[in-house]
C-alpha cells in the first residue's frame, strides 16, 4: 500500500520530527515497500489467538511499598542541557 | 606463554591469578593492540585508558594480596579486560549509543550486566560501535563510523554489537558484552567468527540498557570460546529488583569444560527446522552448518528435521514490534533532560528540530513505522496482528522443544556482506536478520559460535537454540564442539 505524503505528514507530526521534502519523499518510498511486505500477516487466521504480552511465565512483580533511596536530583539534572534552579528549563509552553 | 592478547578469560584469569602475569602487563598489552589495530578495525567509539590502568593496578593490589592469604575471598576474573558495547551505561564514561542525540551523555548509573562483571573484578578497556540505537545489521547506521571485519576490513562486522564482535576477533579484548534485539549478538559474533550468546529474556537485568524493543532487548556477551562465554553470562545473569522483567531463578554453575561425561552428547536430539534452509541462502553457510551438525553427531547427538512453520513471518512480526516499541522508548529524547538541544521558537519547535536533527535515517525510519503501526486506525491491522502472529511463532518454539533439546540453524544467510552492498534498500538490510529474530520474539536463548570459512576467509557460524532458561545445553553442545574442532581458534591477519 502506498502512503500518501499526508499520512507522513501526519506520522512526523506524531513522531515530532522535522523532516525535510526530500527525507519525507523518500520515507514515503521506503516506508510503503515496508508496508507492503508486512501485509503478508494478514494472510493467517488469528481469530482465536491472543497477542503476546509477554514471552514470560506470568508472575507477581509487586513489593512491600516501602520508600527506598532514588538517584537524586543532581544527578538526574546533571546531562540536562539547561538547567536553573534544580529544575529543567525550557523556553514558555503558554503564550 | 602466548602473548597476552591471545590468552582467554579462563587463562587470563588463571595466570593473574599465579603472578605469572600482572592486569597491568594485560591491560597494557590490550590498549597497545588498539593503539596499533583500531584506527584500521575501529571497533572502539570511547576508549577509558586511565580508567582501565587504575583498575587494573587495583586488581594487582587485590591480586597479591590473595596470594598471601588464598582462603581470602578473590572476585573470579580480577584483573581481565572486558570491552563495553557503547548501548550499556557505565558511571562517568561517555555512552552515546552511536548517536548525535548523545553525544555527550555521561551516565550517572551503571547497568547492572557491567556492575557484576567489575564486581566480579573485570577491567573496562572502553565502549564499542553500535548501529544506532542498535537498529542495524552493519555497523553502517553509527553516526560516527563503520567498523571493520577483522577478516577482511572492507565487509562489514554485523551488527548491532558489531564493533565488540570486532574487538574480540581482532585481539584487542578478550570478551565484550552486546546487546541482543533482533540478532544483534548471534549475527556479528558470525560474522566475525566469536562465540556470542543472546540469554533467554529475563535472564539477564536490562537496567542501564539503553531501551530499543523492551520486550525483545536482552544483554548478551562475546568470548573467543564457549567456555568464556559461558563464564561472562554465569556472572552476569540472575535476578535483579531493578528490572521487573528479570526473572528470579538461579543461575545454573556451568561445568566450563563440558562436564564430567567427557563431551559425549549421548542421548541430546537436536532438531534441523527446515524453514532455516531456504532458497537464497549461501551453499557454503548451507554446507558448514549441516557439517557442523554431523560433527555433533559423531559426539553423541542425534539430529532429527523439525518444522517451525511459522518462522516465514517472523521479519514482519519483528518490524512491526521492534519499531513500535522503538518509537514510544525514544520518546524520551526530547533535548530537555539529555543530549544536545537545537534552539526554536517555542518548546515545540526545539523537539522536532532535535529530533530531526540529531537522530540518523535508520532510527527515524523505525520511529515512523512504528509511530504507523500504533496510531489510530491501524493498531489492530497492524500492532495487533503481529503481537498474535508472535504468538504463534512462539508456539512453535514450545512444540519443537516437546520433541528436541536444542534446534540448530544458520545465523545469517550469508557470510559477512560487503561495506555498502545494502545501504540503500532497507528491507534488503533487514533479510539479513530473518534467522535470528524467531529467538527473540520467543524470548528464547541462542549461542552462535564459528564451524567453517567460505571461499573469501570469512567466517561461518551456527546458532543454537534452547528451551527458555537452558542455556546450559547450548553450552553443553558448544564445548564437545569447540574441543574436537579447531574453527575457533583461527585468528584473523591483522599486521
Amino acid at each position: 500500500m502506498a502512503l500518501s505524503m499526508e499520512e507522513v505528514d501526519h506520522i512526523a507530526q506524531l513522531a515530532r520530527l522535522k523532516l525535510s521534502e526530500d527525507e519525507k519523499a523518500r520515507y514515503r518510498e521506503q516506508l510503503s515497500a515496508i508496508l507492503d511486505y508486512v501485509t503478508r500477516l494478514q494472510e493467517l487466521d488469528t481469530s482465536d489467538i491472543p497477542p503476546t504480552s509477554s514471552v514470560l511465565q506470568k508472575r507477581s512483580v509487586l513489593r512491600a511499598d516501602e520508600s527506598r533511596p532514588g538517584m537524586g536530583r543532581d544527578r538526574l539534572l546533571a546531562n540536562a542541557p539547561d538547567v536553573t534552579d534544580e529544575q529543567f528549563r525550557v523556553p514558555p509552553v503558554l503564550e | 606463554m602466548p602473548e597476552l592478547t591471545d590468552l582467554t578469560i579462563v587463562e587470563c584469569s588463571s595466570a593473574l591469578q599465579e603472578g605469572e602475569i600482572s592486569s597491568r602487563e594485560l591491560t597494557l598489552a590490550f590498549l597497545e593492540r588498539i593503539d596499533r589495530l583500531d584506527p584500521h578495525v575501529k571497533a572502539f567509539i570511547t576508549l577509558t585508558p586511565e580508567f582501565a590502568l587504575s583498575s587494573a593496578s587495583e586488581a594487582d593490589k587485590r591480586l597479591s594480596a590473595w596470594r598471601k592469604d588464598r582462603s581470602s575471598h578473590l572476585p573470579e576474573l580480577t584483573g581481565v579486560p572486558i570491552a563495553v558495547k557503547d548501548v550499556l551505561a557505565v558511571e562517568g564514561i561517555r555512552c552515546t549509543c552511536g548517536s548525535r542525540i548523545l553525544e555527550n551523555f555521561i551516565p550517572t548509573y551503571t547497568a547492572t550486566a557491567v556492575s557484576r562483571l567489575v564486581d566480579s573484578g573485570m577491567v573496562i578497556l572502553g565502549k564499542t560501535n553500535t548501529d544506532e540505537f542498535a537498529m542495524g545489521s552493519s555497523t553502517e547506521n553509527s553516526a560516527y563510523f563503520t567498523t571493520c571485519n577483522p577478516w577482511n576490513l572492507s565487509h562489514v562486522p554485523g551488527g548491532s554489537s558489531g564493533g565488540s564482535a570486532a574487538a574480540v576477533a581482532a585481539r584487542m579484548a578478550p570478551a565484550a558484552l552486546g546487546t541482543d534485539t533482533g540478532g544483534s549478538v548471534r549475527q556479528p559474533a558470525s560474522f566475525c567468527g566469536v562465540t556470542g550468546l543472546k540469554p533467554t529474556y529475563g535472564r539477564v537485568s536490562r537496567y542501564g540498557l539503553i531501551a530499543y524493543g523492551s520486550s525483545l532487548d536482552v544483554v548478551g556477551c562475546f568470548g573467543r570460546t564457549a567456555a568464556d562465554t559461558a563464564l561472562l553470562f554465569m556472572l552476569m545473569a540472575g535476578p535483579d529488583h531493578l528490572d521487573a522483567t528479570s526473572m528470579d531463578l538461579p543461575v545454573p554453575s556451568l561445568q566450563l569444560n563440558g562436564g564430567s561425561d567427557n563431551g559425549s552428547l549421548k542421548g541430546m536430539r537436536i532438531g534441523i527446522p527446515q524453514e532455516y534452509f531456504i532458497e537464497g541462502i549461501q551453499s557454503e553457510v548451507e554446507t558448514g552448518v549441516r557439517e557442523a551438525v554431523s560433527v555433533l553427531e559423531s559426539l553423541g547427538a542425534e539430529a532429527v528435521p523439525i518444522s517451525l512453520p511459522h518462522t516465514e513471518y517472523a521479519l514482519p512480526v519483528y518490524y512491526l514490534v521492534a519499531p513500535a516499541e522503538a518509537s514510544a522508548n525514544l520518546a524520551r529524547y526530547d533535548g530537555v533532560r539529555y543530549g544536545p538541544r537545537v534552539e526554536g521558537k517555542d518548546m515545540w519547535d526545539i523537539f522536532f528540530k532535535t529530533r530531526g536533527e540529531k537522530f540518523g535515517a535508520e532510527v527515524k525510519r523505525r520511529i515512523m513505522l512504528g509511530t504507523y503501526a500504533l496510531s489510530a486506525g491501524y493498531y489492530d491491522a497492524y500492532y495487533g496482528q503481529a503481537q498474535k502472529v508472535r504468538t504463534l511463532i512462539k508456539r512453535d518454539f514450545d512444540e519443537a522443544f516437546k520433541t528436541v533439546d536444542l534446534i540448530a540453524a544458520p545465523v545469517a544467510p550469508t557470510t559477512a556482506f560487503r561495506a555498502g552492498e545494502h545501504t540503500e534498500d532497507p528491507l534488503a538490510m533487514y533479510l539479513e536478520d530473518v534467522f535470528t529474530l524467531p529467538a527473540n520474539l520467543a524470548g528464547v536463548p541462542g549461542l552462535a559460535f564459528p564451524v567453517g570459512f567460505d571461499h573469501n576467509n570469512l567466517p561461518i557460524g551456527i546458532q543454537l537454540m534452547g528451551p527458555h532458561f537452558k542455556e546450559e545445553v547450548l553450552f553443553k553442545a558448544a564445548y564437545a564442539y569447540q574441543k574436537s574442532t579447531g574453527w575457533h581458534l583461527r585468528r584473523p591477519e591483522l599486521e
